[in-house]
């Protein structure tokens, strides 16, 4: 019988008997660290980027403390310069790019496409270890004097600090091979492993925003190695590229470097709005509003950013009329997105929404991406933009993005497939609480930031004027309230997995492939091979008692 | 990591001195692991050409702004030996596509033969390189253990570029092509040494019997990415030998 009728009931509302699952299928160190089997991958991947998020959310609350007096709290200013550069660089490289691709992707993407595994396992695994490598040299960058060029690694300062530039470049460079890796597997899974009937328009948006992610990993990635590359044979040899001293233009690394950064924005926040899509349609119970629509805006977004890296540079001294060109495409990333996030809105509307931990991360996601996406519109314009660079208002506006958005999607996505790829469920009391203590923390940390931001407060100083004292003290507070409201989610999460109670087969009453498999899924992920004869996103097809029958 | 009622397919050999081939365990058809590689492996060489293409943008910015260092030191490079590079690469493109058409029709010692060309080809190519860089080094256009000594803030120069009073005289930035010129052909020679040890790593398979018309994927996408190195080279050649 093909259809996609879930197949784990067939046998009349009595759970499977003790079958065995990924993740008790084979045991011992080498059954995990040699594996192929993409969740397993997926599993690692989400314990190294919370260690890395975690790690990185350490250095932003020594960060936000030294900030709580004028003359800054506990660093010297040069040592202050190295806690916010290893903030940055961790929380970008180690967690945000590759945390939500990593992690759920490989976890979810083949479940979805009702495929056996990725195209390519062994490069999958290889991914993982040159991750695992960069985090070893980012690591160790630290041990061997650390890094103070901020995130961006602008010349001339990286070329003549003396700190572990070269070993954090290398880093950079094998993390970007990690990421060209994954981007390069995914792009072939989707188009060979789909299962029979998965037309292109029945794919789960979690797989075309994944899809347009990989395009932007593979294409964009590569000029960020050879920068970096450049960066490093420029401290080494002193050839001379971005050095002004023998006639290298430090503005060409920046060319360079948005090139790759601006897109590598889209490789954040493309499959945060995957995860996004899928939440508010199981959530609600209703198909998608405009899902073509939002498909083809993820590949709009992805072709157009490759054209707007220059809004990064608007005081760089780039002509004027690349800044026109620059400003006015800015603007028109600002129509895929705002498509998107108009078509979300319109998808809860009377909808059966249940307000579970998932779809509260979700609506806190919709609210904060409205504000980061917006003050990204008002950062993009020419003259507004003179006046807020390198300001507290930019670093506001990425962090409603990078931390209000994307790391918040990941966590409603990581709530969500949490009792398919472990079988059991978190206390949803507890997590609804975190939920609201992180979207509290995380407002009262960062919208002060906007106000002195556009009052002059400069990003990456280490001491203030004491009239931005009161805005400083309020983020303080805003990190500190969400740093806890982490650890609680951190904790029961963990927690779940010690003790936590049996997950239903189909815990939300989802339709796509992902949920037709047992819970957790088997190594090969379909008991029987799945073919597709319905749409996606078609509630009908929902058989309710998997929703209601726990985890054997 | 297969278990009971699974079966792979499997590819039979076309004769006693050929291995059958496994398809591995996700894919249903060896069509399907066919074109899953193959286009990976497109995709792979895409961000290759991007990560020359950071290089190349580089070579143009300079040329642009430094258009008279960059003539002046296009003439300081031998064309005939780029040139006699130039053919050895065109000519081992060639023999390796001869050894991918022998995969194919599971002539093994043909096969065998031309990948062994490749390689002599490759290896003719890098020692022409070493003759080519030992020239430079001797004229202290580029010395390798004196750049890492870093740059002069006292006098304003860079110890290891020693031409400021010779050929590059009163040239501005003559250094910049030399260093644009070896960390191109530097980065572009790790791929030919790193081709030359795939193409190995081939023969070695074929002299076990791996590759015959049912199953010649590696070779196949080997061969693809010598071609690329032979491609980026022909772009090279011209753009550092042959300076407009
Ligand atoms: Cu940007």
């Amino acid at each position: 019988m093909t259809t996609n009728v879930p197949v784990i009931d067939s046998h009349h509302g009595t759970p499977a008997t003790g079958k065995p699952n990924f993740l008790n299928c084979s045991s011992g160190l080498m059954s995990w660290a040699g594996t192929l089997d993409h969740k397993r991958i997926g599993v690692m991947y989400l314990v190294g980027t919370m260690i890395a998020f975690l790690c990185g959310g350490l250095f932003a609350l020594l960060v936000r403390l030294h900030l709580w007096e004028p003359h800054g709290m506990l660093f010297s200013n040069a040592d202050y310069n190295q806690i916010f550069t290893l903030h940055g660089a961790f929380m970008v490289f180690l967690f945000v790019i590759p945390a939500i691709p990593g992690s759920l992707g490989n976890m979810v993407l083949p479940l979805m496409l009702g495929a056996k595994d990725v195209a390519l396992p062994r490069l999958n695994l290889l991914s993982f270890y040159l991750w695992l490598t960069g985090a070893i040299l980012a690591t160790l960058a630290i041990v061997l004097g650390g890094f103070d060029t901020g995130w961006t690694f602008y010349a001339p300062y990286s070329l003549y600090t003396n700190k572990a530039v070269v070993t954090i470049g290398l880093a950079i460079f094998v993390l970007g091979f990690s990421s060209i890796f994954t981007g390069l597997n995914f792009i072939v899974t989707v188009h060979k492993l789909r299962a029979p009937g998965l037309t292109w328009f029945r794919m789960p948006l979690f797989v075309w925003a994944l899809y347009a992610t990989s395009l932007l990993q593979v294409l964009a990635t590569p000029v960020l190695g050879i920068t970096v590359l450049l960066v490093a044979f420029e401290r080494l040899y002193h050839i001379g590229i971005f050095d002004p001293r023998l006639g290298g233009d430090p503005v060409l690394f920046e060319h360079f470097f948005w090139f790759y950064s601006h897109p590598a924005v889209y490789i954040m926040v493309l499959p945060a709005f995957g995860i996004i899509s899928e939440l508010v349609s199981v959530h609600s119970r209703k198909p998608l509003f405009g899902y073509k629509l939002i498909a083809f805006s993820s590949i709009a977004i992805a072709i157009i950013s490759f054209l707007v890296w220059g809004h990064h540079m608007f005081t760089s001294g780039q002509s004027t009329y690349a800044m026109f060109a620059f400003s006015f495409l800015t603007f028109f990333v600002a129509i895929p997105t705002a498509i998107k996030e108009f078509s979300w809105v319109a998808t809860v509307w009377k909808g059966s929404i249940a307000l579970n931990s998932p779809m509260l991360y979700t609506i806190a996601f919709l609210i904060i991406f409205a504000i980061g996406g917006l003050t990204g519109v008002i950062l993009g314009a020419l003259n507004v933009d003179i006046h807020l660079h390198d300001t507290y208002f930019v670093v506001a506006h990425f962090h409603y993005v990078m931390m209000g958005s994307i790391a918040l999607a990941f966590f409603a996505g990581l709530h969500h497939w949490w009792p398919k790829m472990f079988g059991v469920m978190y206390d949803e009391t507890l997590a609804k609480i975190a939920c609201g203590i992180i979207f509290v923390g995380f407002n009262l940390t960062f919208l002060p930031q906007f106000i002195m931001g556009s009052r002059g407060m400069p990003r990456r100083y280490a001491t203030y004027v004491p009239d931005f004292e009161a805005y400083h003290r309020a983020s303080t507070i805003g990190a500190m309230v969400l740093g806890s409201g982490v650890a609680l989610m951190v904790f029961y999460l963990v927690a779940s997995l010690l003790s936590g109670k049996k997950a239903m087969q189909n815990q939300w009453g989802g339709v796509t492939l992902d949920w037709h498999t047992p819970t957790p899924p088997p190594l090969e992920n379909f008991d029987h091979p799945p073919s597709v004869t319905t749409e996606v996103y078609d509630y009908s097809t929902l058989d309710l008692r998997t929703t209601q029958t726990p985890v054997s | 990591m297969s278990h009971d009622g699974h079966h792979s397919v499997v590819i039979p050999a076309p004769g006693p001195e050929f291995l059958p081939h496994t398809v591995a365990h996700h894919f249903d058809t060896p069509v399907q692991e066919f074109q899953a590689a193959k286009l990976g492996f497109w995709l792979f060489l895409a961000t290759e050409i991007l990560l020359f293409g950071g290089l190349f943008a580089a070579y143009f910015y300079y040329h642009e702004a430094y258009p008279e260092t960059f003539r002046l030191g296009g003439h300081q490079l031998d064309w005939k030996l780029g040139a006699l590079n130039t053919s050895v690469l065109l000519l081992s493109s060639w023999t390796m596509a001869m050894g991918v058409r022998s995969a194919q029709t599971s002539q093994k010692k043909k096969l065998l033969v031309y990948c062994g060309l490749t390689v002599l080809g490759a290896a003719i190519f890098m020692v022409v390189k070493f003759f080519e860089y030992k020239a430079k080094y001797d004229h202290g256009l580029f010395v390798f253990p004196e750049m890492f000594h870093g740059y002069d803030t006292a006098t304003g120069q860079l110890p290891w570029f020693k031409d400021y009073h010779g050929v590059m005289a009163g040239v501005p930035h003559g250094h910049l092509f030399f260093a644009i010129y070896v960390t191109m052909t530097a980065i572009h020679g790790l791929h030919v040494l790193i081709g030359a040890g795939l193409i190995l790593w081939v023969m070695k398979g074929a002299a076990k019997g791996r590759f015959h018309a049912g199953y010649f994927l590696p070779v196949d996408l080997v061969g693809l990415y010598w071609h690329l190195v032979d491609l980026i080279w022909i772009f090279l050649f011209p753009l550092l030998y042959l300076v407009p």
